[in-house]
């Protein structure tokens, strides 16, 4: 098992025939991504070589799915579209399968793009949002696996560690991290720095505890907004699977962007201290320095028996 | 991006948004004629800076720091005295306690009509990330710092979500209205305001309207006092032309922009360890471990996904304009990056700066191992490092260790 995408999950990508969709198609296809299709308004009817294999491109995401029975999206698809991709997909998704997952990876979109994008999603049930401004999301398996995003697929491996971050490069890091133990993972969510997005912590913290192959949890977080907080108090009474957290940003000034649109401390609210405090609260084992995630995951896994 | 209370107020005017006559000024002659202009016998002389506090701000002169003026809005009765606050307002430093201590230089000016004033409210719109929507927050305690409200007051401060597909309801304008204490004409004027103000939210991308504050005038009129209004830059796609003209560039870090401008994302800070790093969060953890082992952290700097040679160089010759940096962590973790791609970037712009400072370089993930080799056969003087932790007390130690 494994959380949300299977490692043979048929995929489609919206974007595809641009430079990123393309590169990205390749680097995820040659991982071993069941990549179905694509889609470009305007190019449908054509193909686009991946490498590997050549896939069909259609004209919207509707037919893209009608002729594939895809299992999720991935959009590469640049901001001023970005959300009416995502919208396309929810639906499309929603009436034909009544179920599916896409995958935002563009940064830059409007945030009331993003606002009406989410509240669209929400109103479909089975359709999951993840980013945007994300990695993506990673099912390593046995021979490859699924790989919906950017992240580079060779530092992965099948095991039992499910991370959960906000951060690209930083995920990286904590994925490096798990392999420093000899851990691997069973699926790896970047959930996005954009101050309004789909899938959240909680989300995936209760998919990872539902999960059987995932036994426990690394959870990425950074300054700006309260999500850290609501998890931590989440896992307190939910999860019983241990977690190891750590939150950038303890030496971010007030009132000033880190990069991440939503990585900003406003009105003394989203201090990393708050939200470290707040993973200490709901007794989540807590790393300071990103380079010992793996030393303090070792400790939590002896802890709870499973070492 | 921020605007100016002029430039918010301009907007509020053409959506239909009441708030009182009143003139941009750049010059003390300027606010004289604005002053002659308005024929309000009393006017409210205002400095324009991109932060708030300005009423209870201290002005001070740029060349010796004097105190010139308590309070940076003052009331004038007459035409000698905003042709004196206007004297005391322009060219002088403005520190408020959301300005830090170097405070703002006042360059713009606004002079606008008086009012009078039955009470005064706080409203604001911004986008709650939590809820995923649009929040309307309002208070009665107007004219207050609306974080000590929260604090102390957390009763005083009412909130509406707005649904995305549904838009701002009346209901919810009337029941907004009615939390404040407003009834009958007053009622009725800010139901009439408060969609305009959320069509001046919706399409300007704003990313915060603040009116601290908006008041009930003594006929039962609502008036914004106030705009305090921000626009999400995801956005500037859609608003290129009217938001270059409202730009004031002399309010932003001269580095900064143009950090932007090569596709880096550059916050100064006060330490002397200069940090290179691919991605926001492990450029913030960074700054962190830094400091966990005793430095600290002279910027934040990003440079992206798929930096090239250029943007490299172009990031170390913005951490060197820092005449406080001793040293610099370069710490990359390659995905769609390689690492040999940055070894050689990192040494070209070495080699064209002349890079004096102690550099520690940190290279994890894609062709990792190609990227060590191209640094380890430079003959220039660069410390490698295997891990985060490892670089950073390397470089703290390089600089003379623990502050």
């Amino acid at each position: 098992m494994s959380v949300w995408i299977n490692e043979d999950a048929k995929v489609i990508v919206q974007g595809i025939t641009g430079n990123q969709g393309q590169f990205h198609s390749t680097k995820m296809a040659e991982y071993g991504t069941n990549i179905v299709g694509g889609c470009t308004p305007g190019k449908g009817g054509q193909t686009v070589d991946l490498g590997v294999k050549e896939v069909p491109v259609w004209d919207s995401v509707q037919d893209a799915i009608v002729e594939t029975n895809a299992d999720a999206s991935i959009v590469y698809v640049p901001p001023p579209f970005a959300a009416g991709a995502i919208m396309e997909a929810a639906e499309a998704f929603d009436r034909i399968k009544g179920e599916g997952v896409i995958v935002c990876i563009t940064e830059g979109i409007p945030t009331l793009d993003m606002v009406k994008a989410v509240a669209y999603v929400s109103d479909r049930p089975g359709v999951r949002l993840i980013g945007p401004n994300c990695p993506g999301i990673i099912t390593p398996g046995e021979n490859g696996g699924a790989k919906l995003g950017i992240m580079p697929g060779h530092i992965h491996a099948k095991g039992r560690i499910g991370i959960v971050s906000k951060s690209g490069t930083l995920t990286y890091e904590a994925v490096a991290q798990t392999m420093s133990i000899g851990e691997g993972q069973s699926t790896c969510i970047g959930i996005g720095g954009d101050p309004v997005n789909g899938t959240g912590f909680i989300d995936c913290l209760a998919a990872f505890e539902t999960d059987p192959q995932t036994e426990a949890i690394v959870m990425i977080g950074e300054i700006g907004g309260t999500a850290e907080e609501e998890a931590a108090a989440w896992a307190k009474e939910n999860v019983t699977k241990p977690i190891v957290g750590f939150v950038a940003g303890a030496t971010a000034p007030p009132g000033k962007r880190m990069g991440h649109a939503g990585a900003i401390i406003s009105g003394g609210k989203g201090t990393a201290a708050e939200k470290f405090a707040a993973f200490e609260a709901a007794g989540i084992h807590i790393a300071r320095d990103p380079s010992v995630i793996g030393t303090v995951l070792k400790q939590a896994l002896q802890e709870s028996g499973l070492l | 991006m921020n605007i100016h209370e002029y430039q918010g107020k301009r907007l509020f005017r053409e959506a239909g948004v009441a708030v009182l006559d009143g003139r941009h000024c750049t010059s003390v002659n300027d606010a004289v004629e604005a002053y002659d202009a308005l024929g309000s016998k009393v006017v409210a002389v205002k400095s324009q800076i991109h932060a708030g506090g300005r009423g209870k701000g201290i002005l001070y002169s740029p060349e010796n720091r004097d105190l010139v003026m308590e309070g940076g809005v003052k009331i004038a009765f007459s035409r000698e005295e905003v042709e004196t606050y206007a004297q005391k307002i322009l060219g002088n430093i403005l520190v408020t306690k959301q300005t830090g201590e170097e405070g703002k230089l006042v360059r713009h000016l606004y002079v606008e009509s008086g009012c009078d004033i039955a009470h005064e409210y706080y409203l604001a719109m911004l986008v709650d990330r939590e809820e995923k929507s649009v929040l309307i927050m309002a208070s009665t305690e107007g004219g207050m710092d609306i974080e000590e409200v929260a604090e102390n007051h957390p009763d005083a401060i009412h909130k509406v979500w707005v649904d995305a597909h549904a838009g701002l309801m009346p209901f919810q304008t009337r029941n907004l209205g009615a939390s404040l204490g407003l009834s009958g004409a007053s009622l009725k004027s800010f139901s009439k305001m408060l969609p305009k103000l959320y069509h001046v939210f919706i399409s300007n991308d704003c990313s915060m309207v603040e009116i601290n504050p908006l008041v009930k005038t003594s006929d039962d009129q609502i008036i914004a006092l106030d705009a305090k209004v921000g626009f999400d830059s995801n956005a500037e796609f859609r608003h290129n032309a009217s938001w270059d003209e409202m730009r004031d560039m002399s309010e932003e870090e001269e580095t900064e922009i143009r950090a932007s401008e090569a596709g880096l994302s550059y916050v100064k800070l006060d330490g002397n360890i200069g940090c290179l790093v691919n991605g926001a969060g492990l450029a913030m953890a960074t700054m962190d471990v830094i400091q966990l082992y005793g430095g600290e952290p002279a910027n934040f700097l990003d440079v992206g996904g798929g930096a090239n040679e250029e943007q490299v160089t172009t990031a170390f010759s913005i951490i060197l304009e820092d005449p406080n940096v001793k040293g610099i962590l370069v710490n990359i973790f390659g995905g769609i990056m390689r690492c040999d791609i940055i070894a050689r970037g990192v040494i070209a712009a070495v080699e064209n700066l002349g890079l004096e400072v102690p550099l520690v370089v940190r290279l994890a993930g894609t062709n990792v191992d190609q990227g060590k080799e191209i640094l380890a056969s430079s003959t220039l003087n660069i410390h490698p490092a295997d891990d985060l932790a490892s670089g950073a007390q390397r470089i703290v130690e390089l600089i003379g260790g623990v502050n």
